[in-house]
């Protein structure tokens, strides 16, 4: 009965308008946006929606989701129960509340040597709020594992774990042995969106919860420290052309190209 | 005692050495010390003495038909074996392809950490300072790694290389790739590459890019042609890729390609973060977008509020009466 791990987390909702992120520079965070909710980072749908698809082939797949973070990332586990997956993981505890990229993939590895053992293990190929695009590999070099970063296809048959990749010109395809860790790209296609009925089954679905105690780890160990935290500046003056028609503005801004030698 | 900068070069499909090699170079001379520049690859040893006169104290080559292509269980096995020789304190890659995937997983093997995608490398004794971008490049993070070899990728195009100086020499030494068959876990079986004609996007000085405004696929004829007057390239934004309006290849963002003409053009571009991204170093901006409230303007220096299909053919002719005339 093959095994996939998901590793998910949640992001402030990228598509908040620009005007209202804002940064608290003392205490290096980014403010909750009032109003706004939180949403699961989208290349972690992603990666749930490549399980997804292994299972609607191989029925008798289960799908693990597995977060690391505060009370409010029940909801993203939800959600991607809801999605079609099986059960759902959620490492809380407030002493790993600030792990960075090293300790997060450190404590996941914790975590997934505690489940069932993994066929697969999936990740988005970045989360949308640091950008940093490591935990995956991370987490792969820490367990021993073999990784394929940057997938648009995943499929799993008999052992072994066939991966369409993205190139900056083009794809290449990896085989790799399970168990193995993927990372998940966008160009793998958009995650589904779960229905009501699916909804109500994963709302009465347990998550189960563990503890830096539970996985034997006292804290997060981080690697890296977070020395600053700011909005740069991008004061750019727009110069609006403007004219009776969008047709004469269209000719005056090739004139104003020519004027400053740009065309 | 870790010192001095070792720099992960890379060489183009067509053998020559990569900008960005040339822009690692020239983030590690400013941050000071003997300079490596590491290249692994087939038939790269001939870039050695390019890599000496953009600024290479010593190169340490690699040369081996097994390493034609990236292949990560390679690459880090051998990365790794020469970054415990050399014994830096600081390590470059480029955020390309090979840095994105390799930079990660040689910073596990070396028992240390990586700060990725960066604009800004400074040291503040020994600590390198690493400045990136994150939320989609609507912040800035500053970060400082606790251990040694302190690793970091750097954004393209954001470091000037060197001049160069054809008379600087630099030690090279070769080694043998000495990775056995059995090392490869992941193998790429495959590779199929998908063309763009024309100018590359990533060298032209003019970038025509549509967007979701567009409306559909066939928005992207006229931008073609449009291109085509101006000498440049077409660009898209992830979200008409992901609905396959364009091809990935024209992807310009965080998730694609970084680019930096002299004038980028944006048709439809509302200015997602995402795309922002990708065009961080363009100074010239131009926005066509029917919504005057996109983000888009914010970075624009030329913008017109209104619908592109008028905007758009009134432009390409009156460009193309100035350039004939």
């Amino acid at each position: 009965m093959p095994h996939i791990v998901c590793c998910v987390k949640q992001v402030p909702d990228p598509e908040a308008p620009a005007s209202q992120f804002k940064v608290d520079e003392a205490a290096k965070k980014v403010l909750p946006i009032p109003g706004i909710q939180p949403v699961p980072s989208q290349f972690d749908t992603i990666a749930v929606e490549a399980a997804l698809r292994i299972k609607d082939k191989v029925a008798d797949t289960t799908i693990t989701i597995l977060t690391l973070g505060p009370d409010a990332y029940r909801d993203t586990v939800k959600h991607c129960l809801a999605m079609g997956a099986d059960e759902g993981v959620h490492i809380n505890d407030p002493a790993l509340n600030e792990a960075d990229h090293w300790a997060t993939a450190e404590i996941l590895a914790a975590a997934i040597k505690k489940l069932e053992p993994a066929d697969l293990i999936l990740c988005g190929r970045q989360a949308v709020d640091w950008d940093m695009g490591v935990v995956g590999s991370t987490l792969a070099e820490i367990m021993g594992l073999p990784i394929v970063t940057i997938a648009k296809d995943v499929q799993m048959e008999g052992g072994k774990v066939t991966v369409e990749r993205v190139l900056l010109d083009g794809f290449e395809t990896v085989e790799a042995p399970a168990p193995c860790v993927v990372t998940v790209s966008n160009e793998l296609g958009d995650p589904r969106y779960p229905q009501l009925r699916q909804i109500m089954q994963a709302a009465r679905k347990e998550v189960k919860g563990l503890t830096a105690s539970d996985l034997g780890i006292d804290g997060a160990k981080n690697r890296v420290t977070l020395e600053a935290l700011f909005v740069p500046e991008t004061a750019v003056e727009t110069e609006y052309i403007e004219a009776d028609s969008l047709k004469e503005a269209g000719e005056k801004l090739a004139v104003r190209l020519r004027e400053a030698k740009l065309i | 005692m870790p010192s001095g900068v070792l720099v992960f070069g890379e060489a183009t499909e067509d053998g020559q050495l990569a900008p960005v090699t040339g822009e690692l170079l020239g983030a590690a001379k400013s941050l000071g010390g003997p300079v490596t520049c590491v290249l692994l690859g087939a038939g790269v040893e001939g870039l050695a003495q390019r890599c000496a006169s953009l600024g290479a104290d010593k190169v340490i080559v690699v040369d081996d038909p097994l390493l034609k292509e990236y292949q990560g269980d390679a690459y880090v096995l051998i990365g790794e074996r020469i970054c415990k020789e050399a014994d830096p304190s600081v390590v470059l890659f480029g955020q390309t392809m090979t840095g994105r995937d390799l930079a990660p997983r040689l910073a596990a093997r070396l028992d240390t950490a990586v700060a990725m995608d960066c604009v800004e490398l400074s040291l503040d004794g020994d600590k390198l300072q690493a400045t990136r971008p994150c939320y989609g490049g609507s912040a800035r993070a500053r970060y400082s790694i606790n251990r040694t070899p302190q690793i970091a990728t750097l954004r393209a195009k954001v470091y000037d290389p060197p001049a160069p100086d054809e008379s600087r020499q630099a030690e090279v030494v070769k080694q043998s790739a000495d990775v056995g068959e059995d090392a490869i876990r992941a193998r790429v079986v495959s590779r199929r590459k998908e063309e763009v004609e024309g100018v590359r996007l990533e060298d032209a000085p003019v970038v025509v890019s549509g967007g979701r405004g567009l409306g559909g696929p066939e928005g992207f004829k006229p931008l073609e042609e449009l291109a085509e007057v101006l000498g440049g390239a077409v660009g898209a934004t992830r979200a008409v890729c992901d609905m396959g309006w364009y091809p990935v290849a024209a992807q310009v963002g965080l998730t694609g390609k970084v680019v930096t003409p002299d004038l980028y053009i944006a048709v439809g571009i509302s200015g997602a973060s995402q795309h922002m991204a990708g065009i961080s170093q363009v100074k010239n901006i131009v926005a066509i977008n029917k919504d005057a409230e996109a983000n888009i303007f914010q970075a624009a220096r030329f913008g017109i509020v209104g619908d592109w299909k008028e905007v758009v053919p009134a432009f390409m002719e009156k460009v193309r009466e100035l350039k004939t005339g």
